[in-house]
């Protein structure tokens, strides 16, 4: 089994209480069913829609390297699967795809 | 304990009315803002972590965090609560002020105040029930449009004006004015029947959405008669009516979701906790000379109530009932009732009589249980023809599945006649 990182990325705002809560619900059946699978290296984090860029032989500081909030980053979790297709397969299940947004599969370099 | 399923949906009214009270009535859609935040936190936090110990108590300090930050970043360009303005000028008073305000009983005040603040009287009905549900309840403008069979833009309209008064109203309604209080209540009672209703009667295809309907208006009506000015006889025997209304929901629409009447429902299905719960609020409001429509209404819930089979129905009584109402809040939907009852009691034939009599029966045009009524008790008095062609226009007039489903089991009991085929929804 080999390791890949999801980044989750865009995805439309909940327009309603309701529909925040089943897309949270959506989340965490889906995280346990991949978990139940084995699959689940680290469920991972959410991120601040917030940060700072740090460029430049300067170090200037900037706020945000996000051109536009569907590139976003908005957590990512650490997944195990067999190879690249396998993990790309997995990351289908994801409810980001409902709200339009995307899922980032990157395998981890091996030692 | 509510089901988890709602959990978002109840914090949100309650969140959105602390949050109005802080920042104002003018700020409303500031509240609305941060209470937005906070769900969409608790969603990414959420997903990944699991749920929190108590998920009430993270969404309320989330919401009290940001309200905090807002409150510190804006108190200079923006005025808040003109009677909480001043406390949130010093950062000696700002903090210990607002968690004041996010206390359990504060909050509890917090949604009355909102309710009545909804039910102003520049609002016609229909604009009070959408923003209850809207901004009490947590309803997106979609959710509402799907739940009252309206257009996404007639909702946002009517919503969009109604906020406009709300924000426009410079003051949050004084719940602590007992003048003031009276003299509204009967628009907040009759809002909340309303929204009731909508989940009971309404045109929505969805039996979940319905439930959820009067789910949120038993909530509300609570939420009033635990309060010590809200609690009047009227407002018991309101809450009583739906407690006995919503102990029949589970053997009203079956699990494939075809509608049962009164007179198919398996009684055994009925919900005993919420007919002894009705039962017990509506002991409780016989106090007093007040004799509202609601007294009346429960009270023929009630007497269907406690018969254990259809036969057993008091009939008798339940005209005689309907009789009081008539005289109270007539209405061509109470005389269909009426005549419905007159006919269990005296027969199908008086009971068509009452229907040919009942005024503003153009009123009721688009209503399919007005035919349906007529062939019903065409069908009694041994006329199948007759009584299809009432189902016909029923079948015409079927606002959903349910009802078309219905509808077309009525029509077909009539036996197989030389009439048209009923167009069915089967595409």
């Amino acid at each position: 089994m080999s390791e890949f990182l999801y980044l989750y990325r865009g995805a439309q705002r909940p327009a309603s209480p309701q529909e925040a809560q089943l897309t949270m619900q959506k989340w965490m059946t889906w995280l346990q069913e991949l978990s139940a699978k084995g699959h689940i290296k680290d469920n991972g984090q959410p991120l601040e829609p917030v940060g700072k860029l740090v460029s430049g032989k300067q170090k200037t500081v900037t706020d945000g390297p996000f051109a536009e909030t569907k590139d976003l980053v908005g957590g990512f979790s650490i997944v195990e699967a067999r190879d690249l297709a396998e993990a790309a397969e997995l990351s289908k299940g994801c409810p980001i795809f409902e709200r339009d947004g995307f899922v980032e599969v990157r395998p981890v370099m091996k030692m | 304990m509510e089901p988890v399923d709602s959990l978002f949906r109840r914090e949100s009214g309650r969140l959105v009315a602390v949050l109005t009270r802080i920042f104002g009535v003018h700020n409303l859609a500031l509240a609305e803002d941060v209470v937005q935040d906070a769900f969409c936190r608790a969603l990414e936090v959420w997903k990944f972590r699991g749920y929190p110990d108590d998920p009430a108590a993270w969404l309320m300090t989330t919401a009290r965090n940001r309200a905090l930050d807002v409150l510190r970043r804006e108190r200079t360009v923006r005025t808040f609560a003109p009677e909480l303005g001043r406390i949130f000028e010093s950062e000696w008073t700002l903090v210990p002020a607002l968690d004041e305000q996010f206390a359990a009983y504060a909050i509890h005040d917090d949604m009355l105040r909102m309710m009545f603040s909804c039910c102003h009287p520049r609002l016609k009905e229909d604009a009070q029930v959408a923003l209850v549900l809207h901004v009490l309840c947590g309803f997106s403008v979609n959710e509402i449009a799907s739940a009252f069979v309206s257009s996404h833009s007639a909702i946002e309209k009517r919503i969009t004006r109604a906020k406009h008064v709300l924000a426009g109203s410079h003051r949050l309604f004084d719940i602590a004015d007992p003048d003031a209080f009276s003299a509204r209540l009967p628009a907040v009672q009759r809002a909340l029947y309303l929204l009731f209703n909508e989940g009971y009667h309404g045109a929505s295809p969805e039996a979940a959405v319905r439930g959820e309907l009067c789910r949120e208006a038993m909530r509300l009506a609570g939420l009033l008669e635990a309060h010590a000015l809200g609690a009047t006889p009227a407002t018991r025997a309101l809450l009583a009516m739906m407690c006995l209304h919503a102990a029949r929901l589970p053997a009203r629409v079956n699990a494939d979701g075809d509608l049962h009447t009164l007179f198919q429902q398996d009684r055994s299905k009925w919900d005993r906790a919420l007919v002894a719960e009705g039962q017990r609020l509506l002991d409780l409001s016989a106090t007093g000379s007040e004799l509202s429509e609601y007294h009346v209404e429960a009270a023929i819930a009630w007497v269907h109530a406690r018969a254990p089979r259809t036969e057993d129905t008091e009939w008798k009584s339940i005209v005689a009932m309907y009789d009081k109402l008539m005289a109270i809040r007539p209405s061509p939907v109470v005389a269909l009732n009426r005549a419905i009852a007159i006919a269990q009691l005296d027969g199908p034939e008086r009971g068509l009589e009452a229907i040919r009599a009942i005024e503003d029966s153009d009123r009721l045009a688009q209503y399919p249980f007005y035919p349906a009524a007529v062939g019903e008790l065409e069908l009694r008095r041994g006329r199948p023809a007759a009584a299809r062609g009432q189902f016909q226009a029923a079948l015409g007039l079927a606002r959903n599945g349910a009802e078309r489903r219905f509808f077309e089991q009525r029509v077909k009991s009539c036996g197989v006649g030389s009439g048209e085929r009923p167009a069915t929804e089967s595409a």
